[in-house]
Formats: C-alpha cells, sequence, structure tokens
C-alpha cells in the first residue's frame, strides 16, 4: 500500500507541469515561419506555446505511435495531402467554431472539421521574359504539348507540391488525363529533376530551360533577397504567369493545422487557431512568406499585390489528399524522377 | 563475472537491436498493390544506383584514404606535419552540407558557370560541365567528406605496425612499393576494412545528399514510400533489402578473413623511418595530401564562411548559443557511453570466444547502415507502445495516468544515437583489440589479473589511440545527425544540425551557414586535439 502511495506521488509531481497553462505544438513548418507568431500569441494571451517542429510525415507518425497519451495540442503542417493524412490516422478531433468558420472560406476547412487552413500558397508557371511571351501560356494542361519540348524545369515526384499538383489534375481531367499530361511533362523537361522550387527559377533564368513551375512565395523571398546577388537577378529575369485563368483557376494549396483528438490543452489550442486566423496573424504571413491569408480582406504585402488578382481553383483541397497516392503512381509510371 | 558476462552481451544486442526489428516485423505482414508498383516501376532503379553508389564511394574512400595514409605515415615531405591533422578536417563537414555548398557555387545558375557563360558568351548546351547533382556528384561528395574515416584507421595502423617486419621484407628483396603491397597493406587490412565499411554504411544510409541531388537509391525510395504513399509495409520491405544488403557485406568480409589473423607477433618497435621524397616526388605527395583537404575542406568551409559573414549578425541570438550547448553536450554524452558500450562488447567477444556472443556483436552493430529516420521510427513505435502499456496499467490498477514516460525525452534520442553509432565505436574499439596479440592477454592472466583488470591495465593503455579515436568520430557523427535528432526531440530543443538544415531546405543556403560553420568549428576542435594524440599513441613509443 505505502508503495502505491509513493509512485503515484512521484507521478504527480513528474506530471505537475502539465498544469500550467500551456499549448504544445507539433508543427511541419519551420521554426522561423511559426516560433514569431506563438511568441506573439503568448504576449497577448500569457498562454505558453512549446515547440517541436520537424518534417510533417513524420511528426505524424510520432503524433499517431504516442496515442492518447502525446503531449500534442496542435498538429500544424503544410499541404492539404499531409492534413488528409493526419486526418486519416485519427489524430484530429472535429471543430466546430464559429470564430474559424467566419474566417476561412469553407473549401480551405476539413468538411468535418478536423483540419483549418491557415494560409494560401499558389503554384504557377514562370516565364524567362526574354525568350518566352506571356500570351504563349495558357493553362497547366498545355504545358504538356509538344511546343515546349525540353523547355521545362520542374522538381521531382517525391515533392507534395508537385503530388498535390498532380492529384488536382486527377481531379479536374481523370485519372488517364492526368497519366497523359504526366507523360507529356517528363518528355518536355530540360534536364532530369533536381533541386527545390528556387532552383527551377534560377535554372530557367541562366538558360537551361524556359518555363519553371514554382510556389509564388519563393519569387517573393528571392525578389526581396537583398544579399544573394544571383536570386534576385534570376528572380527579376522571369515572370510570373496564372495558369487556368479562364476555366477552374490557378491550383492553390494551404498550410493548416488541427486540433489534436487527445489535446489536454484544447481550450488553449483552439484559442491559438483562432488567432493563426486573426488578421493580425494573417498579414504576417502575407508580409514575411509572401503567402496568401485565408481570410478574406486581410491585407497582403506590396510585393504580392503588384503580382495582380487572379483566380484560384476552389476545389475543396480534401480531394488532393485522396488523390495522392495515385498522383505519385502516375509520377512513377511516367518516369518523373 | 564471466558467467554474466555473455548473457549481459546478448541483453544489450537485443535492447539496441530493437528498433530494426521493429521494422523488420512489418516484412512479414501481406504487401498490397504498391509493392507491385514499385517493383515494376522504380524498384530496380534503387537497386542499380545504390549499388553504383556504394562501388563508386568504395573506390573513392580507398584511394584517397589509404594513400594519404601511407604517405603521412611513412614519408617525408613539405608539408606533412601539417597533412596529418588537416587530412582529417572534412569529418567535421556534414556530406549534406559539402552537397548544398558545392551545388551553390558549381551549379548551372552558379557563379563559377554563370562567370564562363558571361566570360565567353556561351549559353546552356554550348560548353561541358559537369552536372553537380548527378550519382558522379553525390560519390564525389561523399567520397570527400568519408575518406578520413579508412585514412584515420589506416593511418593508425601503419603507425601501430612494427618497423620490424618491414625491415625483415626489405632484406628479402622487396622495394618500397612492394613491402607496402605486400607487407603493410595487409597488415594494416582489418583497420582498413573497418573504415571501409563505416564510409560504406553511411553512404547507405545517407538521405540528405541523394535527396537533394534527387538520386533514387533505397534511401530516398524508403522515405517517398513510407511518408509519401503511406505505405510501411513497402517501405519496411525495402529497409529490410537494405539491411540484407549490408549484413551480407559483413558476412563476406568475415568470411574472407577468417583463417587469418593480423596480430603483430613482435615487440621490438623502433621510431619508422620516414622515407624521404624528392623533387617530383615530394611535389607528387604534397598534391594528393593538399586535394582532399582543399576539396573536401577548404573550398565548402570558405564559401560557408563568406556566407556566414554576411548573415551572422541576424542568425546569432540568444537561442543560437543554447543550441550549440544542446548539441555539445548531447554529443559528447553519446560518444562516452557509445565507447563504453563497444568496449564491453568488444572485449566480451576478446575473452569469450562464442558463436553467440560473436553474432549478438554484429547484430548490436547494424543500425548504422539504417537510415536515421527509419532508425527513429524503430524507437517511437516500441517506446510509445511501452509507454501507453504502462500507462493502461497503471490507469486499470491505480486510477493514474503515466502519460509518456519515455517517448519525446532526450532518453529516447540518446538512445536512438547509440544504435545508430554503435558501430562507429565497436569497429574502432575492435580494430585496436584486434591488433594486440593474445600472448599479451595469457601473460597478464598468468600474472594474476583478472579479465577486468587486463583490460583496464593492459589493453586500454595499449589501446589508447582507438578509444580516442572511437570517442571523436561518434561526436561529431552525433553533432551531425539530423533526421533521427528532427523526429525525436522534445519540445524546445534544437541543435546546430537542425537549425542548418531548416534554413538550407527553405532554400536560404547564405542564412543556414551561419549554424552549419559552427558545426564544422565544433568537431574540428576534438578532430584537431585527438589528432595529435593519435600521433603520440604509436605503441612502443614512450
Amino acid at each position: 500500500m505505502k508503495l502505491k502511495h509513493l509512485v503515484v506521488a512521484a507521478l504527480v509531481v513528474s506530471s505537475m507541469s502539465a498544469m500550467a497553462s500551456e499549448v504544445n505544438v507539433y508543427s511541419g513548418r519551420k521554426e522561423k515561419l511559426i516560433k514569431p507568431l506563438l511568441d506573439r500569441f503568448t504576449e497577448q494571451t500569457g498562454i505558453q506555446t512549446n515547440l517541436v517542429t520537424a518534417k510533417a510525415d513524420k511528426l505524424l507518425t510520432r503524433l499517431k505511435n504516442e496515442g492518447r497519451n502525446s503531449p500534442a495540442d496542435v498538429f500544424i503542417t503544410v499541404d492539404a495531402g499531409r492534413l488528409y493524412r493526419a486526418k486519416q490516422a485519427g489524430v484530429f478531433a472535429s471543430i466546430d467554431n464559429p470564430v474559424l468558420n467566419d474566417a476561412v472560406p469553407a473549401h480551405l476547412r476539413d468538411p468535418q472539421g478536423q483540419w483549418v487552413g491557415l494560409s494560401q500558397r499558389a503554384r504557377v508557371i514562370f516565364y524567362a521574359k526574354d525568350r518566352v511571351k506571356p500570351s504563349e501560356l495558357s493553362t497547366y494542361e498545355d504545358l504538356a504539348s509538344e511546343k515546349w519540348h525540353k523547355r521545362i524545369c520542374i522538381r521531382g515526384s517525391s515533392n507534395i507540391y508537385n503530388q498535390s499538383l498532380v492529384a488536382s489534375m486527377i481531379a479536374a481531367d481523370g485519372k488517364d488525363a492526368a497519366q497523359q499530361w504526366a507523360n507529356g511533362i517528363v518528355k518536355n523537361m530540360a534536364r532530369p529533376p533536381q533541386g527545390g522550387d528556387r532552383d527551377q527559377i534560377k535554372a530557367a533564368a541562366a538558360g537551361q530551360c524556359d518555363l519553371a513551375v514554382a510556389n509564388t512565395y519563393y519569387y517573393g523571398k528571392m525578389l526581396t533577397s537583398k544579399k544573394d546577388k544571383v536570386q534576385l537577378q534570376a528572380a527579376r529575369a522571369m515572370g510570373l504567369f496564372w495558369p487556368n485563368q479562364q476555366d477552374r483557376g490557378t491550383h492553390v494549396n494551404i498550410s493548416g493545422a488541427g486540433v489534436t483528438k487527445y489535446a489536454r490543452n484544447r481550450d488553449n489550442a483552439i484559442k491559438l487557431l483562432e488567432f493563426l486566423v486573426s488578421p493580425e496573424a494573417q498579414k504576417w504571413y502575407a508580409e514575411v512568406n509572401f503567402e496568401y491569408p485565408v481570410r478574406e480582406g486581410a491585407e497582403v504585402s506590396e510585393l504580392v499585390k503588384s503580382w495582380g488578382d487572379f483566380k484560384s481553383d476552389k476545389l475543396n483541397l480534401d480531394v488532393l489528399g485522396r488523390n495522392n497516392a495515385e498522383a505519385v503512381r502516375i509520377m512513377d509510371r511516367a518516369g518523373w524522377k | 563475472m564471466a558467467r554474466l558476462w555473455q548473457p549481459g552481451i546478448v541483453l544489450v544486442a537485443l535492447l539496441l537491436s530493437i528498433p530494426a526489428l521493429t521494422i523488420a516485423g512489418f516484412v512479414f505482414e501481406p504487401s498490397g498493390e504498391n509493392w507491385q508498383h514499385l517493383k515494376q516501376t522504380v524498384l530496380p532503379d534503387y537497386l542499380e544506383n545504390s549499388a553504383l553508389l556504394a562501388l563508386g564511394v568504395a573506390i573513392g574512400t580507398l584511394g584517397i584514404g589509404v594513400s594519404t595514409a601511407w604517405l603521412t605515415a611513412m614519408c617525408r615531405f613539405p608539408g606533412k606535419r601539417y597533412f596529418v591533422w588537416l587530412l582529417l578536417l572534412p569529418l567535421a563537414m556534414p556530406a549534406y552540407i559539402i552537397a548544398y555548398t558545392y551545388t551553390g557555387m558549381f551549379d548551372f545558375a552558379g557563379p563559377v558557370q554563370s562567370a564562363i557563360r558571361e566570360w565567353t558568351g556561351w549559353r546552356y548546351g554550348d560548353y561541358y560541365f559537369p552536372e553537380i547533382r548527378s550519382l558522379g556528384g553525390a560519390i564525389t561528395m561523399l567520397s570527400l567528406v568519408l575518406y578520413p574515416y579508412v585514412y584515420l584507421l589506416a593511418r593508425a595502423a601503419f603507425l601501430e605496425q612494427s618497423i620490424c617486419v618491414l625491415e625483415v621484407s626489405r632484406t628479402l628483396g622487396c622495394n618500397a612499393w612492394s613491402s607496402f603491397y605486400r607487407v603493410a597493406l595487409p597488415l594494416a587490412r582489418p583497420a582498413i576494412v573497418a573504415g571501409l565499411s563505416l564510409a560504406l554504411m553511411e553512404t547507405l544510409a545517407d538521405y540528405g545528399t541523394v535527396s537533394y541531388f534527387g538520386l533514387g537509391v533505397f534511401t530516398t525510395g524508403i522515405f517517398r514510400t513510407w511518408f509519401g504513399m503511406g505505405d510501411s509495409v513497402a517501405a519496411a520491405k525495402m529497409s529490410a533489402m537494405l539491411l540484407m544488403f549490408v549484413f551480407t557485406l559483413v558476412i563476406i568480409e568475415r568470411l574472407s578473413r577468417r583463417q587469418a589473423k593480423y596480430h603483430h607477433t613482435t615487440n621490438k618497435y623502433t621510431r619508422l623511418p620516414e622515407y624521404p621524397l624528392h623533387g617530383m616526388r615530394a611535389v607528387l605527395a604534397f598534391v594528393v595530401c593538399l586535394l582532399p583537404v582543399a576539396a573536401g575542406f577548404l573550398l565548402p568551409a570558405g564559401q560557408l564562411l563568406a556566407w556566414a559573414l554576411q548573415t551572422w549578425e541576424e542568425m546569432v541570438d540568444a537561442s543560437f548559443i543554447k543550441l550549440t550547448l544542446h548539441t555539445v553536450f548531447l554529443g559528447l554524452g553519446t560518444a562516452l557511453l557509445s565507447v563504453m558500450l563497444a568496449l564491453f562488447l568488444a572485449y566480451g567477444r576478446r575473452v569469450l570466444k562464442s558463436r553467440t556472443v560473436f553474432v549478438s556483436i554484429r547484430v548490436a552493430a547494424i543500425g548504422y547502415a539504417i537510415p536515421g529516420t527509419v532508425i527513429a521510427v524503430g524507437v517511437i513505435i516500441p517506446f510509445a507502445w511501452l509507454d501507453n502499456t504502462l500507462d493502461g496499467w497503471m490507469r486499470e490498477h491505480f486510477d493514474y495516468s503515466t502519460g509518456l514516460l519515455l517517448s519525446g525525452t532526450l532518453f529516447a534520442l540518446v538512445f536512438a544515437y547509440l544504435v545508430r553509432f554503435l558501430a562507429v565505436s565497436l569497429q574502432t574499439v575492435e580494430s585496436g583489440l584486434d591488433k594486440i596479440k593474445p600472448s599479451m592477454d595469457d601473460a597478464a592472466r598468468s600474472l594474476g589479473y583478472r579479465p577486468r583488470e587486463t583490460l583496464k591495465k593492459v589493453h586500454m593503455p595499449l589501446m589508447k589511440g582507438s578509444l580516442l579515436t572511437a570517442l571523436l568520430i561518434v561526436f561529431v557523427d552525433v553533432m551531425k545527425e539530423l533526421p533521427a535528432t528532427l523526429i525525436l526531440r522534445p519540445f524546445n530543443f534544437n541543435t546546430l544540425a537542425v537549425r542548418a538544415f531548416e534554413l538550407a531546405s527553405d532554400e536560404r543556403l547564405a542564412d543556414s551557414s551561419t549554424a552549419a560553420l559552427m558545426i564544422v568549428l565544433v568537431g574540428l576542435l576534438p578532430v584537431i586535439y585527438l589528432s595529435r594524440s593519435i600521433a603520440q599513441s604509436r605503441a612502443g613509443s614512450t
């Protein structure tokens, strides 16, 4: 009996820390892109935040295995495909919160309220201004046509942004057409896929290819790069084209977050999500990382404004997740490295 | 003592093989359509690329490592005194960081090729320039940072050899070259092979470089299948294939030298004579030693420094100092534990001479060839299971929740490091121990020492160099380790590698350089310190 008391006492002490007012965050977003917001949240509310950042897929594995004892209250990640995986893994709780529902349009939220988008990113076509006229460009579909033979730079098939792009092609055109498209893209690649999004823009600027597919915020970061002249000049040599404006709109993806199923600080977790979609936090994303806010009417930076308004694909992002595995298989079959 | 030793070794081996066994457990689950799909599309490529990569790195590290080890151990030429430790510097350079810097410099859009184009007016396709992001590029990058393993162990072996053997070979008609090929090289073989297998296991487990270069090899394939397709069974099957590949290598090596023993049979040690090199030969030796140092360290470190000078003011803050301390503390603690474990296992094998022990030790060391992330997952699953089972039991019997006791703690992280890096300390300690001939043990025992005293009073002083080497390599390895650290670390706990990687993978190479340079600098201190101790620890020297 005595032993039992001792054990319990020891364990009570060891778990005291859980009682302080705090919220624990697992983040697939990098520290630099989330910590400042968390600090601001702590300033406003007095709620302490604890953070682990890592690759989202691996954090999800950790979260899943920790089960009901996981310390995580909030899981943040980029790409709808990953949010879908988290939902499938059953780690999220369904939240029906009026503040979130009002701030975020329905197609950027999970239908069951398991995750909510925090920022939008568009995947677009960049063209070398001295070699390509924007009038030659039209849609993603057109990138597979023969006129672009060996003229396109795009990164590898392991990259989730490309997986989600192909997933959106499946949703728009069907599996077979998406396969044909991927085959065509592989034929049109100027070089085997390599590097990240910025590398595609740099290679196109340097003349290795004429078109590059990349997310807009990389372009923004390159244009504002004070120290790296190569990046700055490369970005200046490239123009931004919004594909599919005549039909479904440009493919967008999100960063998003959900409250975990076994969150111990559930109220704080919801408060954090509310904060992240507040006008202040939304503005920060647009200004620091050149992303698009999910909140309608939130301000964007001057630079982002200068790229013009665009029509975005209103496909519910849940679909990207559902099509992900098929997208990977399509790319494998096409020989997309 | 001896009665407890064998079960002790088996227990340690079992504990350390938990992650590998966890992964292997998936192999027996039925495979779905993904496995078929992989076999038809990408798997043959993965096999071919991994094999070519390993072969290339083997040739590269052997060529650089053995030649420089021999030159700095046996010859005299200008600058040799400095090359002894300069040649170790690339060890402090993580493979993924050298890959970032070389790509930054030599990529098509990088400053070198841009300058060529500007100067000549050529455009894309008008000239040939080696593609840095290719299989050849990956082989070069990995060889440049991994050859010190071969160099370190081969040089230690050359230094520890008895000069009498070499002299005898010369009196029997060997010239300098043939006494190297026929006597010194075979005698140093266990050490060279130990170094080579470290380099190869690290190559097969590398993820950072190959994924940055966009190569389809086993590690990138495992990641893509597991985390991209969400198919843990197919990914585990690929991991198991990789493990089998490595295990076969290990067995072949062991079998091939089954008959041979590699102890030195004389106690006569005098100062090694240095062959003086003159003229062209001296120049050649100088260049052979300079190239790997320049390409593997000076050039990338120079680039890092240039970037860091631009960005350090923004990057160094209070958190930066904290994460440097975290990194050093983790590295030191793990290195000490790892060397102690290695000594326990290696000496056990020597004293007990049992098959069970031999197999246990090989199993314990398999983790080095497993990519860090796979090990991390192999740690997460059993630890979380243990925590949750205990928690469930406590809830049932005491109505109290214990939560997670091991998961998400430093303990889990250090455990993962031990699993991953035991092979490093083990190989080094074993090859040090192998060079002490068994008659020493017999003599010590007949004079009344028990095995533990023999170890303490006879072996450990004799193998001081090997122990220090093991300590150094594990420390540097832990400091560079990335994937397992990322996923297993506790809340608000960062290391230098994590910081460097987060920035670099966000394609902010210049910003990541301060942390990367710090890894290199912290890694340099033990490299320099230990290279001095090793130079002084030649057997027979006073």
